[in-house]
């Protein structure tokens, strides 16, 4: 990390200056970064920190205390049959859960990060998303994964959505603030890089790309451009923001190619759960399973990892 | 924008590991002879030379060195097989030959790609991911016109040349040969190849192919050699067509040595390419456009984009990003799945390219490598651009064939298409704006026989290739490639 000072901006950046992005460009590139081979000591380490930058997440309608005890007892213990695994990052769940999060997790060095704003619409007042907000920092929240208004955005309201970052922000005092900018609903890859723009410049620690909720969900190239916009607003202002891809990565190797698209383009200071994220919920098991098959040599079935 | 004191870090953490591809499937003899007649035989004079690995600076074999009496002999059995059954054959028969030669290159495609890299230096990725599968792609396209050459010509009766000259170069050693064989073979001639000295591989590799695949003997002759080879084989009498691809230099002296011959010539010379980036370009993309236009297969590409001309608004700006992305290219070994650079292809090269990178510095432009490590052993060059350069210097102006980039800015439309056609060479060019009428407006005015527009390097079967001024004579490659290969006055 450099010794800059961090320039804080709290004015909504002309949006028209932002590069524009080419699609088939960013596929190509990103078809490149899945040819890259990751094998031996450089795949075991790439498991690793895998597994400690997921945030394990439940955000159903139908989840009960006992279902998110569950989470954080399996956020806990992995799969113990495996010395020396790190923890996951973060348990995320929603505001009413923060509570039960908080206590099954313990002293156990797991953040609780919950979903507010009105997960996953974002259709409510402003006073209401902020209420919210800070509900879920009362209970304990560690971090706030907040949606932006998409309706407001693809309508050019881009005050709009702004004020309404900053405001969260606000409302979140020492909490991590992610913003879900939902590129399932952006339509294109010029509106993701504005909106992560704008997201940043409004004081987001965290861009995220969905809410699990929206097909399509994380993608490469999405993501890609997320990137490129951090790493241009680290270079304007030296603050470093973080990352988290959420929904539809299930898989390892899938989960090594983001590893790969991060290390060529933010490089080696981004590689750690303080700046990069997965969301999901089935990938930890895939990368328990891989980390079995590399110490081991053999696959195991997939009873053999518990499923909470 | 300051790019001093953010700068990313792209070294220590999280490494790759080594991920060699394997060896062990392919089989490269000690010595090679002469492909002459449908046989492997022995030169007449006896000589040899040998062929090394440039990332090991090894030999890996050696190969027969044809002379004049080598030269003859292949030329007349190109000949006999062109006044025997080739000519006398149906073309969907012809066309089935040649169909037959692209589904054996695929099936061996892993060998080959990996011979590829072992004698050329390039990435196993690109002759795994480009090479070879364009020059599969290259037999399949032109197996398909063989029996519908009237469709191409209509009201006219194309008829074959006779005994095609061919002469390739080191950088696609296979694809060139694919270039060169698929539509002489498509047209009905029969043809005498040779292949570069410091990578004739593969071409012999694909002697074997076409024996597998059952030509009949004499169709196609693969003769390996230097430049004496080359000469001899263009001021052969009995050669009707010569078809040749490197140099500018040589290609001049053969323009010489066939005037008044009557023989049907292309030449696909050199190039110095611009990739020109307007302000309003995606920069990110264009960027990746850079890269692949330049150290792509180590920027030995006669098309390459050697030339950057970048809108003086966004020009250091595309500088940043450009140096940050040339810091996450890795140099090293071809056979590496992770390698993006691999060995520069011969000693000779790498010594050409180190005496450009001296030029540059002398004439006072200011040089930038990346910082990777490279081996020990083997001939390397790390991805290196010049900036504070003009149209008078050397580098900008002459071809380097190496991963070298010369940057300059433009402020106007009007100059930068100036500066793009400011050269002896016309062979390719790269547009990058988001703005379409921009795109029609600079590839109507750059000289050059291709012309990419926001994207770079792009290659197909179908689509012609070939140059304006000093990078060539003649268009390979689509419908263009058929003509050159037959008469079509009769």
């Amino acid at each position: 990390m450099s010794a800059v000072k961090a320039v804080k901006t709290t004015a909504l950046p002309d949006l028209s200056r932002v590069t524009p992005v080419d699609e088939v460009g960013v596929h190509e590139r990103t078809a490149r970064f899945q040819t890259r081979s990751i094998k031996t000591d450089s795949k075991n380490a790439a498991l690793k920190m895998i597994l400690s930058m997921i945030d394990l997440t439940t955000l159903e309608g139908q989840d009960t205390r006992g279902k998110v005890r569950q989470l954080c007892q399996k956020a806990i213990h992995l799969h113990d049959q495996l010395p020396g695994l790190p923890y996951v990052a973060a348990v995320c769940v929603y505001p009413t859960m923060v509570g039960v999060a908080k206590k099954a997790l313990g002293k156990a060095d797991i953040n609780v990060a919950s979903v507010a704003t009105a997960f996953p619409s974002g259709m409510a007042p402003r006073h209401i998303k902020i209420d919210e907000t800070r509900i879920a920092v009362a209970e304990g929240a560690d971090e706030i994964d907040m949606v932006i208004s998409r309706g407001a955005f693809l309508q050019g309201e881009y005050g709009f959505v702004f004020d309404e970052i900053a405001a969260v922000k606000e409302a979140c005092g020492d909490a991590h603030l992610k913003v879900i900018l939902e590129t399932g609903e952006l339509s294109t890859l010029d509106n993701v890089r504005r909106a992560s723009v704008l997201a940043m410049h409004a004081g987001a620690d965290f861009i995220k790309t969905s809410t699990g909720k929206i097909q399509p969900a994380a993608t490469m190239p999405v993501t890609y451009v997320m990137l490129q916009a951090i790493r241009d607003y680290y270079r304007e202002t030296g603050r470093m923001v973080g990352m988290k891809p959420a929904g539809g990565i299930s898989t390892s190797k899938l989960a090594i190619h983001y590893l790969v698209m991060l290390r060529e383009t933010l490089g080696n200071a981004w590689m750690s759960k303080e700046w990069f994220r997965f969301g999901a919920s089935s990938l930890a098991n895939d990368v328990l399973m891989q980390m079995q098959k590399q110490a081991t040599g053999v696959y195991q079935s997939a009873d053999y990892f518990s499923k909470d | 924008m300051d790019t001093q004191v953010t700068k990313l870090a792209f070294d220590g953490g999280w490494e790759y590991a080594p991920a060699p591809e394997s060896t062990d499937h392919i089989h490269i003899d000690k010595q090679y002879e002469l492909f002459i007649g449908g046989k492997f035989v022995v030169p007449v004079e006896g000589g040899y030379f040998n062929t090394v690995n440039p990332a090991t600076e090894k030999k890996l074999s050696r190969v027969a060195l044809a002379t004049d009496a080598d030269v003859d002999k292949a030329v007349a059995a190109a000949r006999k097989a062109f006044n025997g059954p080739w000519s006398k054959m149906k073309a969907a028969e012809r066309g089935k030959y040649i169909f037959r030669i692209a589904r054996i290159l695929q099936e061996r495609a892993r060998e080959f790609s990996v011979i590829e890299s072992l004698d050329g230096g390039k990435p196993i990725r690109e002759s795994r991911d480009i090479d070879i599968p364009l020059a599969a792609a290259h037999f399949f396209y032109y197996a398909g016109w063989a029996d519908k050459l009237e469709y191409a010509y209509p009201g006219r009766q194309p008829a074959a040349l006779g005994v095609a000259g061919q002469i390739i170069p080191w950088n696609f050693p296979l694809l060139m040969a694919a270039w060169k064989i698929a539509p002489a073979l498509a047209c009905g001639n029969t043809v005498v190849l040779k292949p570069a000295e410091t990578t004739p591989l593969t071409a012999l590799k694909l002697a074997e192919v076409i024996q597998d695949a059952g030509l009949p003997p004499g169709v196609v002759n693969i003769i390996t050699g230097a430049g004496e080879t080359g000469s001899a084989l263009v001021d052969h009498d009995d050669v009707d067509k010569v078809a040749f691809t490197g140099s500018t230099g040589v290609g001049r002296s053969i323009m010489k040595s066939i005037a008044g011959s009557g023989k049907k010539y292309t030449l696909e010379l050199g190039g110095k390419a611009a990739n020109i980036i307007f302000a309003d370009a995606a920069l990110d993309q264009a960027v990746e456009g850079i890269v692949n236009g330049i150290f792509f297969n180590q920027g030995h590409v006669c098309c390459a984009g050697s030339r950057l001309l970048v809108q003086e608004s966004v020009a250091d700006e595309v500088i940043a990003r450009l140096k940050d992305r040339m810091e996450t290219l890795i140099v090293g070994d071809p056979l590496d799945k992770n390698t993006d650079i691999g060995a520069i292809n011969s000693k000779a090269q790498l010594a050409r390219i180190k005496s450009y990178l001296k030029i540059g510095e002398e004439e006072g432009a200011e040089m930038h490598q990346s910082s990777c490590p490279v081996p020990d052993k083997g001939y390397w060059c790390r991805p290196t651009i010049f900036t504070g350069v003009a149209q008078s210097n050397r580098i900008v102006q002459e071809e380097i064939f190496g991963p070298v980039l010369a940057i300059q800015s433009f402020r106007t439309l009007e100059e930068g298409l100036t500066k793009a056609n400011n050269t002896q060479y016309g062979l390719s060019g790269g547009i990058w704006t988001d703005k379409g009428a921009k795109i029609f407006k600079m590839t109507q005015g750059v000289r050059a026989g291709v012309i990419w527009a926001n994207t770079f390097n792009k290659f197909d079967p179908t689509s012609p290739f070939g140059g304006y001024k000093e990078s060539g004579v003649g268009r390979e490659g689509g419908l263009h490639g058929l003509g050159a290969y037959l008469n079509l006055e009769s």
